[in-house]
């Protein structure tokens, strides 16, 4: 278990193109200092290039872990996860599933694939708080993070 | 068992092959009502015996969550999570990997192999409760679980 004083911060990309849950989940963390760290892209194409560094994202930092939606456009939740883990720089980067979904078909096939956790978005703010702390003290108390990957991707 | 709203249960295989820490961690679940340990494995071979259901094990309940040693006799941790994540039966039940190690080559090899979490194992009774607390709350209300009806 981590020290729980000082939990390293956590540096979380989020991967979603709903506004209205992307500015929810900002809202959520105006108290958290989580806010500061999160970063947030689109699509899953926008998600890989941030995660890669290239084209406009070739100075983006790793981040520690993913929150990934499921359907998007261009490349979807499933399509982003399979892509990081058949990367050696990305596979060990944890991938947390946050989506609408709760159907059983796409849980067995997020663990399956390789996400560490499947998390169903939470109606309001409220419930979506107390989600969030128990997430933060999960992520930053219990769990050892996996060492960061240096280096660049490989493509 | 009825869970209250917003909680289902976590079933938890636990694979460990070292009492003390066996005996702390249960009372450590004691106080979740939501985490139920189904099995305690004492090893490698065991614990996969116990998720196909082989021998004794014939009809087994599935665990929601296995929690995972590294150092055992006979397979280590890294085997069993390799094996699981290779047989299509059983690659989608989520690992947590329980250790005392703090190796950062562990550490790397557990997630790079497909454990959904390293948590090192806490060194005293409180620290224990208090990591148990952190985690039954996640598994049982946030992280859904396969095959577990909300």
């Amino acid at each position: 278990m981590a020290d729980e004083l000082a939990p390293p911060p956590i540096g979380i990309l989020l991967v979603d193109d709903n506004d209205d849950d992307i500015v929810l989940l900002q809202d959520s963390l105006q108290d958290s200092p989580l806010l500061n760290l999160l970063h947030v892209v689109r699509d899953g194409e926008e998600a890989l290039e941030y995660l890669q560094q290239r084209g406009a994202h070739a100075q983006a930092a790793r981040p520690g872990l993913v929150l990934l939606d499921i359907h998007m456009p261009r490349k979807n939740g499933f399509e982003v996860l399979d892509a990081m883990k058949s990367d050696p720089a990305l596979r060990t980067m944890p991938v947390v599933m946050l989506t609408s979904s709760t159907c059983d078909e796409d849980i067995v096939r997020s663990y399956g694939s390789g996400a560490c956790s499947f998390v169903s978005k939470p109606v309001g703010l409220e419930q979506l708080k107390s989600v969030i702390g128990r997430f933060a003290a999960y992520w930053s108390l219990v769990a050892v993070m996996p060492p960061p990957t240096s280096g660049r991707a490989t493509r | 068992m009825n869970a209250e709203a917003g909680t289902w249960m976590l079933t938890l295989l636990v694979v460990d092959d070292n009492d003390d820490d066996v005996i702390l961690l249960q009372e450590s679940l004691k106080d979740h009502p939501a985490a139920q340990v189904l099995c305690v494995a004492r090893d490698g071979d065991e614990a996969l015996a116990y998720l196909r259901r082989e021998g004794e094990f014939d009809g087994a309940p599935r665990p929601g969550l296995v929690l995972l040693d590294i150092n055992m006799p006979r397979k280590n941790g890294f085997e069993v999570l390799g094996e699981m994540k290779n047989d299509p039966k059983l690659r989608s039940i989520p690992v947590v990997i329980l250790s005392t190690s703090r190796s950062e080559d562990d550490v790397a090899l557990a997630y790079g192999s497909g454990a959904c979490t390293f948590v090192s194992k806490p060194v005293n009774l409180d620290r224990l409760r208090l990591m148990a607390g952190h985690l039954v709350r996640y598994w049982s209300t946030v992280s859904l679980l396969p095959g577990v009806p909300q």
